[in-house]
């Protein structure tokens, strides 16, 4: 295996009617890693997938997808790269079957019967091959996406949201699936929603509004993004809920269990905001460190431009 | 560059759909036969025992077994037996009768030396279209009056062209193009309409549905795309003028006289010609209304000034410019020209060349507005 990554862009632009939707986006993916994709709804994801794969013409930047040049080359570049869209872009009006025979002869496979016999079985399609994709559930349908643009063996995955609006245990098994083909040396990008699968990835880039804010390991996140953080137990949560949402001062309020978790930029401003709740029966505040979990909802619910209100999101169940 | 399989795989694609889109599928054979029975009505409106005048100028066994044949018919009711012309004439003039059939001198013996004598039909063509259903059995009552003498014919004379030739003079109504020419310019009218309306919709569906953008990250050229979504309507023109064909001869009895050969020369060309006019439509339309929109504005000048609905030498020099650049207009010339006058590839030359030129021109076009990626 060489050292070159095998997404390699720097300074991509798109801009829609004169307003830019990626700004000088910069991104080296190695070989084998699973990176992923963050940003709230909007925020230019799948535009840059989009660059990186041929599909829009950038504006500015150059760079290289598996070596190629990816403004010249992407005839070559869309041979060896599985792209899954965001929304289900399969023909509703064919077959399970009917798709993946239809999609192994655009890529010129030989075999095409074998090739889909196996992809439909590893992927348990099998017994529903003669099924209209049209008539799938969510979750089928994307397991369909995936066994199509895995059917010729691309070396890179381009996978935006592939489980949004998919239920739990089927999103646990494309992950699976997707840490099997990581280990066969498959590269994969994945934008998500969900924080359970922006903590599978080894790397996370972050980007709102077309800028790339983080591109870290994920491991290191939460020192990224800096964020202070208190614990609250009492059994009065609504009232210290409703009263730290009034006095502010903080940018994330989640709920873990029978514990608030509020956590802020500003240390003094969370200081301040803790004296809201106190006097709360049975009231116990502990200073912790910023997780993961507070890290990612400060990203994904748009704090960014939101300092000035607290925010709530529940976690968990 | 171009893959055949990859065409054959956005072919069988297409033939699946095409398959599984049951009302659309219905449409298109479903609008011939409508299309027909619309204008058979129109055309049909009981033209039977229409009062009819002869003068025969010859005598003999194929004169009587033509009289015969013309009195057992229901479209003929033989009224009176002339002996000058001017007779006829007043008839007619008069609206006595509604047909004059003349046979001349000599028909017998040019018939038999094989040159082809002539059978006089005037009209009474005021109404053209109720005229045009007798005109067309005159020519067909002839030839089975015929059949059994032509089997004493010498060889050469037997098959292909008939050893007659039928002359249709429309009185009273002598540019009237119309009539006869109804049902074969209706199988060019079927074709534009059908084959553009559901081409134009090929790009602009995948669209909609968004499966376009599946389509474009695999590694499929614009061409291929091109070719393999259009030629599964080849088939379906096909099978449409089929039907018109079978109808025009089983219904309307309007023979086909020509030789086939250059006739589906032109036919195809001219499918393929419509397929990739909706084709372009599809390459600009961002909606399928804005499709549909797009071909009923190609449907327009297809049915005014394509010689259809008026006599294209009577229409002014800016609108027969449109009209040339209509392959449909091309088309309705050959069918004439082979259905009803029987010409061969010499005489259609001069209207197969422009269709070739509009699809070369439409394919490039299509291919130039076609981008592969979503921008
Ligand atoms: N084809 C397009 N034309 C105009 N604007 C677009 C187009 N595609 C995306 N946008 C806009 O670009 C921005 C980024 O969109 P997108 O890349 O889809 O974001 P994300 O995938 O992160 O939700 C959005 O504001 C969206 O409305
Ligand atoms: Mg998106």
């Amino acid at each position: 295996m060489n050292g070159a990554p095998v997404i390699d862009v720097k300074g991509l632009t798109k801009k829609f009617g004169g307003r830019t939707v990626v700004d000088h986006f910069d991104l080296a993916v190695p070989k084998g890693a699973i990176y992923g994709f963050l940003g709230p709804n909007g925020s230019g994801k799948t535009t840059t997938i989009r660059m990186v794969c041929g599909l829009l013409k950038p504006d500015g930047g150059s760079g290289a997808v598996l070596g190629l040049d990816v403004l010249k080359e992407s005839d070559r570049i869309k041979e060896r790269v599985g792209y899954m869209t965001q929304r289900f872009s399969l023909y509703g009006d064919l077959s399970i079957r009917e798709n993946l025979e239809f999609i192994a002869r655009l890529y010129s496979l030989d075999n095409v019967k074998d090739r889909v016999d196996a992809a439909l079985k590893s992927l348990g399609l099998s017994d529903r091959a003669k099924q209209l994709a049209g008539t799938l559930s969510g979750g089928w349908k994307q397991r369909l996406a995936l066994a199509a643009c895995m059917i010729h063996e691309p070396e890179l995955l381009l996978l935006d949201e592939p489980t949004a609006g998919v239920d739990p245990k089927a999103r646990r098994d494309f992950w699976d699936a997707i840490r099997d083909y990581a280990a066969e040396g498959v590269t994969t990008l994945v934008s998500t929603h969900y924080m359970d699968e922006a903590v599978q990835c080894d790397r996370i880039a972050f980007i709102a509004y077309g800028k790339k804010l983080i591109d870290a390991r994920t491991a290191d996140i939460p020192d990224e993004v800096g964020l202070f953080a208190r614990r609250i137990e009492t059994p009065a949560l609504d009232e210290a809920t409703r009263r730290l949402k009034s006095a502010g001062g903080f940018d994330v309020l989640a709920r873990f269990g029978a514990a608030i978790h509020v956590a802020g930029r500003d240390p003094d401003a969370l200081a301040a905001a803790m004296k809201s709740v106190d006097g709360l029966p049975e009231i116990e505040v502990e200073t912790i460190e910023a997780g993961l979990e507070e890290a990612f909802i400060y990203l994904m619910t748009g704090a960014t431009d939101n300092f000035a209100n607290g925010l709530e999101t529940r976690v968990g169940q | 560059m171009i893959s055949l399989s990859r065409i054959k795989a956005v072919f069988l694609k297409e033939l699946v759909q095409m398959r599984r889109d049951r009302p659309t599928f219905a449409i298109m054979i479903m609008v011939p036969i409508m299309q027909l029975t619309l204008f058979g009505f129109a055309i049909d409106t009981d033209p039977r025992n229409m009062p009819t005048a002869v003068e025969l100028r010859d005598d003999g066994p194929l004169t009587r077994s033509l009289l015969a044949s013309l009195r057992q018919s229901d479209y003929f009711k033989i009224v009176r037996r002339v002996s000058t012309e001017a007779e006829g004439e007043r008839l007619l003039q008069a609206g006595e009768v509604s047909y004059l059939i003349v046979i001349p001198e000599h028909f017998e013996r040019d018939f038999v030396r094989g040159e082809r004598p002539q059978i006089l039909i005037a009209a009474d063509a005021s109404d053209p279209v109720a005229a045009s259903g007798p005109i067309a059995a005159a020519n067909e009552i002839a030839r089975r009056a015929f059949a059994p003498e032509l089997d004493r014919l010498p060889r050469k004379l037997r098959g292909g062209v008939p050893p007659f030739e039928a002359v249709i003079h429309r009185q009273y109504n002598p540019a009237g193009e119309t009539s006869m020419n109804i049902v074969p310019g209706l199988l060019g009218i079927i074709l534009t309409m059908t084959l553009i309306m559901i081409t134009s919709i090929a790009l602009t569906r995948e669209v909609e549905r968004g499966t376009i953008e599946a389509l474009l990250s695999t590694p499929v050229r614009a061409s291929e795309i091109m070719i393999g979504k259009t030629t599964p309507y080849i088939l379906i023109g096909f099978v449409q003028t089929a039907i018109v064909l079978l109808a025009a001869r089983v219904i309307f009895g309007i023979p086909f006289l020509g030789d086939p050969a250059p006739f589906f020369a032109a036919l195809f060309m001219f499918i393929f010609a419509n397929l990739m006019l909706g084709y372009l439509i599809s390459t600009v339309a961002k909606t399928q209304m804005q499709a549909m929109q797009m071909t009923f504005f190609i449907f327009l000048p297809s049915i005014l000034l394509s010689g259809f609905m008026f006599p294209f030498a009577a229409m002014p020099k800016w609108a027969q410019g449109i009209g040339e650049a209509l392959p449909i207009t091309h088309f309705l010339r050959v069918v004439r020209e082979v259905m009803l006058k029987g010409a061969g590839f010499a005489e259609i030359r001069g209207d197969v060349w422009p269709i070739a030129v509009i699809v070369t021109v439409l394919s490039i076009l299509s291919l130039l507005r076609f981008r592969r990626t979503l921008d």
